[in-house]
């Protein structure tokens, strides 16, 4: 009998001892609520404990339900506010940053120190950025000699302002996932390319875009499932409104079941969130094993 | 732009062209936390009239000693550091302990309950926060440290990391362990996770950060406001402000209430960097 034999062939109990204590946590704080909320999604329940079983009314009420259709539609947009410009911005400062030396990795210090902030701090910030009533934008306005914009009042501005704030805060991810990417280009490339004299607009479609196209397909997976989950941006900055025009799925599924205590059908809600996370997160899955064969 | 780039020594490898859009977009990047500074340093009254005043003198100091004097703060920040260090310790040691058994432990439903972990990663706070809420309503842990603690340690990203990382350790150290008679616990202990500190910190310093800044969980669980933790405490302030007493006096929060988690990225910058890009592609 070998070591390895012996040492695979006795483990049995002290296996569940060292896997034990996260399976417990795992089970019990992870799958059991999954658990239950999906059992939740198909009864009628409240805070007080009532709760009657109503199959799929839940789910037949949000499909008519226009301030949740509201809500999907907001989550879209802001995804496709927010997501592009993440990714072009985020593309472009890696690519210009994508050196050795203390400047460039300066550079890359300030672009991702925006990222450890927490979603209160910044909305704290970018308030009294957007505001109209003396806020920074609106003091560069008058000093041009224009009239400041209310970007969290009107219906139409407040989710392009809470997507100014999302940038700002969420760019530094990107840029370190498409610098990783950069790294993997080998530099004989750039080297060969520059002795042909090829231009650097040229350089860039012809060998960095191709190379580091599954780096760009997990990015804007990434940042799609993030920003789907839009929640503490609109919950502090504008409540949702006005009328609910900022108000996203996520912040609807608090609402109901943290204000209204609607627990049931805020965890029918949950759960349409869920397949449609569950659905970026299985193109996301994709994309990396592909990239890692 | 590119590492082909017209190499300029004296622009540390930057075109001219390239160093000029870098130094305008950081400049865009850095006006916002500015501005907030420049905010907290005026006196409220004086903000009340003009915000512009903060263009020029005088500054005070007024708006961080109204802070000083504010009690909640502190026991705000006091509170973020018990749950963040608590959390952090406890996912270090569960996922250290998992990954060790699905590493290099044979026993019963190994391989399935690992799939079953990793199946883990693609579940949404959104989908068990409801259910978690009514769960720890019915067992009294709201407006508790292990009320606020307790969630993280279920997060499955710990335990596929150091999974990750044992299998990655050679065998051979273990086998010899064993050979000279040591026990599972020991070759764990004393042979194979003084080897895994690097995965250590990166998984840390990755837990402690989205501890601190995890809004949801302790704005829902921490109703009571010496229960709260700083990131929701600061939420509470903002959303009293017609109550509280001035612009200068939360923007001086904002400020105070960045030191603790920049000091933190200031110290190991290399390690969030390469922490958050590996927790978002796993």
């Amino acid at each position: 009998m070998s070591a390895g034999d012996g040492y695979r062939g006795r483990g049995g109990l002290v296996g569940y001892l060292f896997a034990g204590p996260y399976l417990v946590a795992y089970g019990a704080l992870l799958v059991y609520p999954l658990l239950a909320g999906m059992a939740l999604s198909l009864h009628k329940a409240d805070l007080f404990g009532g709760r009657e079983f109503v199959a799929f009314e839940n789910y037949r009420r949000l499909v008519s339900d226009t301030v949740f259709r509201q809500a999907v539609g907001n989550t879209l947009y802001f995804t496709l506010l927010t997501v592009p410009a993440l990714t072009v911005i985020s593309l472009a400062l890696a690519l210009a940053l994508n050196k050795a030396g203390r400047l460039a990795a300066f550079f890359r210090g300030v672009f991702f120190s925006s990222s450890v902030l927490s979603v209160t701090i910044v909305t704290l910030i970018w308030r009294f950025v957007l505001t109209p009533d003396g806020g920074l934008i609106a003091n560069g306005l008058k000093a041009a000699g224009r009239a400041p914009i209310p970007f969290l009042s009107d219906p139409h501005l407040a989710l392009p302002g809470i997507a100014l704030t999302t940038v700002w805060w969420c760019l530094g991810l990107p840029m370190m996932l498409f610098l990783a990417g950069l790294q993997q280009i080998p530099g004989e490339l750039y080297e060969a390319a520059a002795l042909d004299g090829t231009s650097a607009w040229r350089t860039f479609w012809r060998i960095t875009l191709p190379l580091i196209g599954r780096t760009l397909l997990v990015v804007v997976l990434i940042e799609s499932v993030m920003q789907f989950q839009l929640f503490g941006q609109s919950q502090i900055m504008t409540q949702g409104g006005p009328n609910g025009a900022s108000r996203p799925i996520v912040l609807f599924i608090y609402e109901v079941a943290f204000r209204r205590w609607d627990v049931g059908y805020a965890a029918s809600a949950s759960e349409v969130l869920f397949a449609l996370i569950l659905l970026a997160s299985a193109l996301q899955y994709a994309a990396t094993r592909e990239r890692r064969r | 732009m590119t590492a082909a780039g017209v190499k300029g020594p004296s622009l540390a490898g930057f075109t001219p062209a390239g160093l000029a859009g870098v130094a305008l977009a950081a400049a865009v990047m850095i006006t916002p936390l500015l501005w907030t500074v420049g905010l907290s340093l005026k006196p409220n009254f004086e903000l009340m009239r003009d915000t512009s005043s903060v263009f020029g003198p005088p500054y005070t100091l007024e708006n961080y000693r109204a802070i000083l004097a504010n009690s909640n703060v502190f026991r705000w920040v006091f509170n973020s550091t018990v749950v963040s260090l608590s959390t952090t310790f406890g996912v270090l040691a569960l996922s250290s302990l998992a990954g060790y058994a699905f590493a290099r432990l044979e026993f019963r439903g190994r391989r399935a309950l690992f799939v079953a972990v990793l199946l883990g990663l693609a579940i949404p706070e959104q989908a068990v926060i409801i259910a978690r809420h009514q769960m720890f309503s019915a067992l009294h842990l709201h407006n508790t440290y292990p009320g606020l603690i307790l969630p993280g340690l279920s997060a499955p990203f710990g335990v596929f990391l150091m999974t990750q990382y044992f299998r990655g350790i050679p065998v051979e150290l273990d086998e010899a362990a064993l050979l000279d008679g040591a026990s599972h616990f020991t070759i764990f202990w004393k042979v194979l996770l003084p080897l895994t500190l690097p995965a250590q910190a990166t998984l840390g310093i990755f837990t402690f950060l989205a501890s601190w800044n995890d809004y949801w969980w302790p704005l829902i669980s921490a109703t009571r406001s010496s229960m709260f933790t700083l990131t929701v405490g600061v939420a509470s302030s903002q959303m009293n402000f017609a109550q509280t007493s001035g612009l200068g006096y939360l923007m001086a929060q904002a400020v105070f209430a960045s030191v603790p988690i920049l000091i933190v990225y200031a110290l190991f910058q290399q390690h969030i960097v390469r922490a958050v890009a590996g927790a978002a592609t796993r």
